[in-house]
């Protein structure tokens, strides 16, 4: 593979392109709706209506607004259609020679849609994931063929490193920085893992983009390779996740047949491979030590840092490893340049990101927004604020080690520091809406929960101290708590925060800490008084 | 080999570079409690009661994993610490069944020692009472989950002092346990070489020689030192 057939594979592409292009979204999300039927039905009717020749039913990934799917939308003039199904097709498909339809229509110029900035979404629903070709005509490969043609390993890493690309896994550590670590790592032997494990309940970004544009995580795992150094890659999916492990292997499968993987990629001396490595769900096995120890067939347990994985990861030689999302930037910036995507953003924080919006929001769905917008227009002008008009009271970022953001701060942008500086995270994208029926105990109770079945139990604060914390909310929820309990429960939060060995158990308390912070009163109000008698705290002779 | 030189509570000390802060302030005779750790085996970092304070870097960091760095100030007992340690053995007390006075290793648990030191003389926290079953299928020794504190340290004397890789840890959280083998009945394991390694390498009474009683079972950790300074530098040493 040379550029030239690169090029003409994209030209091909494009000329084969029909009249009229019906977009399918077939992301988890609508396939879960019925999607393949309807993808299927209307096939079916544009044969029936003998518009084979004019009309093209492409299979897509994510168009964002799951909760309106199964979505069609129609190219050229871009009309969305909703909740479509299997025998709305013949009807849809006549639109096109002038008839007309029931099927409700959604609206692309909603705000839902215009303010987003797509850079890793910018092929999701619009090319087929399942074929390699229609990435290569959306510009795919050209940023891998680039570097490896044009520039050295150094170069691309400070590319990156100009970029101000930070990990979207959580963490928001500086991308190049990492890069540049394991290259300069020296050692025969090194890794690129990608995390796709992503184990934060309600976060489905990291399974869209792989659903939606697998190529576009290898092409850029392929260029950190060159850049650091590494000829192997791993991809880490939970096997939750059927559907991106499909498609992640069919997109290896088309890449190693057009050399685009394997060795001597480009006519360059450089050889890469990937492999898929599936995970079997425990939300620990997310933090990197532990998903190293996973990927070498070992029990998924963190271990302490230092060693960081850039100087020994995967059998002991230096691996880089970042988020699905941190991959999908890469080509992009490589594409554009880094002084595109730095103009992106904030100042410490750049470029976009994406958020899974969820719970009592109207429009759920995915949303990728320029870093620095605020939360308000996330939730209100986007996501149309809670479905039958009940006041916002918070927005919980990060999962389980993020923690809630209060109605009265939703002119919060969202960057890394400023959430930070509200007690929650970036997290990796999961962002839940909630409104004023939501008791906040419950909340930190249900994310408590979460943490004390994930914790892998290797050390002590946080195997043993989940369960005392969860056991001190349940107590208050019961009534049955006292102000010493409460009191308990803040020092086993400080305790358990600066003692457990992983990022799980040190962020765990997070929920807890962030509710008390904005509403300590809901806690106060559940407990019980001290009896008049002796104020003992009951617990011991329960 | 380079040597380091930091001060540990305030005491200015040299170590081999490579050196633990923990076998750098037992060398110079400043006490870090620990529990997983044991000598002769890796270290995990797990059970965190041996975390120290160290200048400038603002996590606490366990002593049995951290390596010596030139000019290091490292506190290990500051009132944060022994608060903390206090909490992680109320903890431990907490959430399994140790009821010490009919414990055979009544007097030997490095538990219960740790304990007294740390003046714990009751629990904050709810007591678990979880269900634990008694393992007393092996010809010569005994297992009390009960009284396990997932020290991981029978694992490791199994698999790296004995070789024979019996023991291992299954499940998560606190529904994690010692299993032997594929988590079957210690006397059916086909791998253990009934080495007693795993019972001489407990900090508590969870492991056990058969037929001892309350407060007579002692561990003898010198033997498994004596075994790895023998293999790895030939010297065959009683240790004191
Ligand atoms: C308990 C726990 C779970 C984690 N889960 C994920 C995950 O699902 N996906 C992910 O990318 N990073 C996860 N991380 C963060 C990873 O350890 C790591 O920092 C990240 O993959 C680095 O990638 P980045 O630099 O691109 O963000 C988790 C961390 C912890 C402590
Ligand atoms: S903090 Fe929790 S998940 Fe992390 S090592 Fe400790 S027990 Fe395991
Ligand atoms: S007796 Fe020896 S071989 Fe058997 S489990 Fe214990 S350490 Fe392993
Ligand atoms: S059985 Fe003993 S050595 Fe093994 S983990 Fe439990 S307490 Fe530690
Ligand atoms: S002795 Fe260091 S963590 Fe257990």
């Amino acid at each position: 593979m040379v550029i030239d057939d690169l090029n003409a594979i994209a030209e091909a592409e494009r000329a084969a392109r029909k009249k009229y292009t019906l977009r399918c979204c077939m992301a988890a999300g609508c396939h879960s709706s019925n999607s393949v039927a309807v993808k299927k039905a209307l096939e079916q009717a544009v044969k029936d209506a003998g518009l084979e020749d004019l009309v093209e039913v492409r299979g897509v990934g994510c168009m964002r607004l799951c909760c309106q799917g199964p979505l069609v939308q129609v190219d050229p003039d871009g009309t969305l259609y909703e909740k479509v199904r299997p025998e709305d097709s013949a009807s849809l498909v006549g639109t096109l020679k002038g008839g007309t339809t029931h099927v409700q229509k959604g609206d692309p110029n909603s705000p839902f849609f215009t303010e987003q900035l797509s850079i890793v979404l910018a092929n999701s629903g619009y090319i087929d994931p399942e074929r390699i070709e229609s990435y290569i005509a959306a510009d795919g490969y050209r940023a891998l063929h680039d570097v490896l043609r044009e520039m050295t390993p150094k170069e691309v890493v400070d590319e990156i490193i100009k970029s101000g690309l930070r990990g979207r896994g959580g963490a928001g550590f500086p991308t190049g920085l990492k890069w540049g670590t394991v290259a300069k790592t020296e050692s025969a032997q090194k890794y690129v893992i990608c995390n796709a494990d992503e184990g934060d309940p309600g976060a489905f970004m990291d399974r869209s983009v792989l659903e939606s544009d697998p190529h576009s995580i290898l092409e850029g795992m392929a260029i950190a390779g060159y850049a650091v150094g590494a000829n192997q890659g791993f991809v880490y999916v939970r096997a939750e996740y059927p559907l991106a492990i499909s498609r992640l292997q069919n997109a290896i499968k088309q890449a190693k047949q057009r050399g685009l993987l394997g060795s001597g990629i480009f006519e360059s001396p450089f050889t890469f491979n990937i492999d898929v490595r599936i995970g079997a769900g425990a939300f620990v096995c997310g933090e990197e030590t532990a998903l190293m120890m996973s990927v070498e067939g070992k029990r998924g347990t963190p271990r302490p840092r230092p060693p960081f994985p850039a100087e020994s990861g995967l059998w002991g030689c230096p691996t880089l490893i970042n988020n699905v999302e941190t991959f999908a930037n890469v080509a992009p910036i490589l594409r554009k340049g880094a002084d595109w995507f730095a103009s992106i953003g904030t100042e410490k924080s750049k470029g976009t990101k994406v958020f899974a919006l969820a719970g009592k929001i109207t429009n759920t769905g995915l949303i990728e927004v320029p870093m620095g917008t605020k939360l308000r227009d996330i939730v209100e002008k986007m996501g149309g604020g809670a479905p039958d008009g009940a006041p916002i009271k918070a927005v919980q970022t990060g999962g389980p080690s993020g923690g809630c953001i209060p109605a009265e701060a939703l002119d919060t942008p969202v960057d890394y520091e400023s959430l930070a500086s509200l007690g929650s995270i970036m997290g990796s994208g999961g962002m839940i809406v909630m409104d004023d029926a939501t008791r906040m105990v419950d909340v930190a109770r249900f994310f408590m929960e979460f943490c004390m079945d994930e914790s892998c139990g290797k050390c002590v604060p946080c195997r043993a101290g989940t369960v005392q914390m969860h056991s001190l909310l349940e107590k208050i929820l019961n009534r049955e708590a006292t102000a010493a309990d409460l009191q308990r429960l803040e020092e086993l939060c400080q305790m358990v925060r600066d003692t457990s060995l992983c990022g799980l158990g040190q962020t765990a308390p997070n929920p807890v800490l962030s509710t008390l912070r904005f509403f300590r009163s809901e806690y106060e109000e559940l407990l019980k008084k001290e009896t008049a008698h002796n104020g003992e705290p009951r617990a011991a002779i329960r | 080999m380079a040597a380091k030189t930091l001060t540990i509570d305030g005491k200015q000390i040299s170590a081999f570079e490579g050196a633990t802060v923990l076998q750098a302030a037992e060398e110079a005779g400043i006490p870090i409690p620990t529990l997983c750790h044991l000598d002769g085996v890796y270290d995990i970092g797990a059970c965190r009661i041996c975390l120290v304070e160290v200048e400038g870097v603002a996590k606490l960091l366990p002593a049995c994993t951290t390596r010596v760095r030139e000019g290091m100030e490292v506190r290990t007992d500051t009132e944060r610490l022994r608060n903390y340690r206090r909490m992680i053995l109320e903890l431990l007390f907490a959430e399994r069944n140790h009821v010490c006075a009919v414990c055979v290793s009544n007097g030997h648990c490095e538990l219960q020692t740790l304990a007294y030191e740390h003046g714990m003389d009751h629990v904050r926290y709810e007591y678990r009472f979880p269900k634990w079953d008694l393992d007393v299928t092996h010809r010569l020794y005994g297992m009390d989950h009960n009284r396990c504190i997932l020290c991981n340290r029978c694992v490791r004397a199994c698999w790296h002092i004995e070789g024979a890789g019996t023991k291992n840890v299954a499940g998560r959280g606190a529904r994690a346990h010692i299993i032997s083998d594929l988590n079957q009945p210690w006397g059916d394991s086909e791998s253990c070489t009934s080495c007693g390694k795993c019972v001489d390498a407990c900090p508590t009474g969870a492991l056990f020689k058969k037929g001892a009683t309350a407060g007579e079972m002692a561990h003898n950790r010198a033997k498994l030192e004596f075994i790895v300074t023998a293999r790895e530098k030939k010297q065959w040493i009683a240790s004191e």
